[in-house]
């Protein structure tokens, strides 16, 4: 075992890991942060997305050793300081972006990496960007509407 | 997954020594390596992350001559740091998978592992690249020797690539709907000396140069001129994706489209 240090959310955070230890892992079963999502285990799916210095990646293909010393976060530190809903998770919401919830946090942190880099995306600039985050419910129109409100764009009415 | 030990060099030289242990394998940004790890196709003792090396990272070039790219530069940073000097390079790196994938994955890490349908092989190649390694410079046509084999030596690190810039280039895929790997795709780039037309996902051997479209562009660089060839179907990729007929269909399709949009 191996020590690894990083940011989350803001926190210092360390623990005792293996060379093959997953980020997504050592979030869920060291850290408690189990809003972090495991679907497929293969890089196909997308709810295991996080951000790592800023950067949406899949936390089940990065090992926790390989971002030491990162700062990484997580759908837990998506919400506004005060408790309340952040825009993303409030269109979400409003929107019904979610049916199971299952891709949920995965949806929210690459959504969030995508306004990042462009905060009016078109609707096609949108589906591309979330094009490594599947939803088996098959919710992606309302996914995709709350990602352009959340944008300050007019969507559709339900 | 078996256990390994994972070591994080910050050079090149402190990488190539680590990597001259026994069961050593090199570990970029993973995205082939760790799945293929998960199914127990690949069991290293030690992984040796190529990711904290600065002299492998980046993008630099000179407008209209060539762009020098390091091996572990992702190709979210290709996508927009190359665009100004390549752009048709740039838009391959930025249809690379998906953009969590595109975050992780180097443009090293797909040239040694030389994935019969992966994208950067066919930049390499109709670009007439040079692979710059830690012992010495391997030029493209050398250096792709079939299904996940390189001229690369065991232990041997790939440290950038270097592209001649073209006049005019184009890359056009087809998506396999599921995995976003090319079907098919094909790299067209026109040089004052000849055009060289490079095609990945199709072959059985892996990317190749496809001679006589190149023969043809060279003479007449519009889509008209490849319209009547006929790619070989003997050596094309068959599966329950498409046979090899139609690879070879795709082949002439996409390299006529890729001349269009150069």
């Amino acid at each position: 075992m191996t020590k690894v240090s990083m940011t989350v959310n803001g926190k210092a955070v360390s623990g005792e890991v293996e060379g093959r230890t997953l980020l997504v892992q050592f979030l869920r079963e060291n850290l408690g942060l189990t809003g972090t999502h495991v679907g497929c285990d293969t890089s196909q799916c997308g709810a295991c997305v996080v951000h790592v210095d800023g950067k949406a990646v899949k936390s089940c293909t990065t090992f926790a050793l390989d971002v030491a010393g990162a700062s990484v976060k997580t759908i837990e530190g998506m919400a506004n300081a005060d408790g309340s809903l952040s825009v993303i998770q409030q269109s979400f919401q409003d929107h019904h972006g979610l049916q199971c919830g299952f891709c949920t946090p995965g949806m929210v942190m690459s959504a969030a990496a995508l306004l990042a880099d462009n905060p009016r995306p078109t609707e096609a600039e949108v589906r591309h960007g979330l094009e490594g985050n599947i939803c088996r419910c098959t919710g992606y129109h309302n996914i995709v509407k709350a990602v352009m409100a959340a944008s300050g764009q007019t969507v559709a009415a339900e | 997954m078996h256990n390994f030990e994972f070591v994080k060099p910050a050079s090149v030289a402190e990488a190539v020594k680590a990597l001259s242990a026994g069961g050593a394998q090199a570990l970029s940004g993973g995205q082939t390596l760790m799945p293929t790890m998960k199914q127990r196709l690949a069991a290293p003792d030690v992984l040796v992350s190529l990711t904290g090396i600065a002299e492998m990272q980046g993008v630099s070039g000179r407008a209209g001559a060539s762009v020098t790219i390091g091996a572990a530069t992702t190709h979210a940073t290709v996508a927009r740091e190359a665009a100004a000097f390549y752009p048709a390079l740039a838009a391959l790196a930025g249809g690379i998978g998906d953009p969590a994938v595109r975050n992780r994955g180097t443009i090293g890490g797909s040239l040694a592992n030389n994935d019969p349908a992966a994208c950067y092989p066919s930049a390499v190649l109709a670009s007439g690249a040079t692979i710059v390694t830690n012992a010495r410079e391997i030029a493209a046509d050398d250096y792709f020797q079939g299904l996940f084999s390189t001229a690369l030596d065991e232990g041997e690190i790939i440290t950038k690539v270097v592209f001649p810039i073209p006049q005019k280039a184009a890359y056009v895929k087809f998506n396999q709907p599921a995995s976003r790997f090319a079907l098919t795709g094909v790299f067209v780039a026109k040089f004052a000396d000849g055009v060289r037309v490079a095609v990945t996902g199709a072959s059985n051997d892996g990317v190749f140069r496809w001679t006589e479209a190149e023969a043809a562009l060279s003479a007449d660089f519009r889509p008209e001129a490849v319209a009547g060839l006929t790619a070989d179907a003997g050596a094309m990729i068959g599966d329950l994706h498409g046979t090899p007929e139609y690879r070879a269909a795709l082949v002439r399709v996409l390299t006529g489209r890729a001349v269009a949009a150069a």
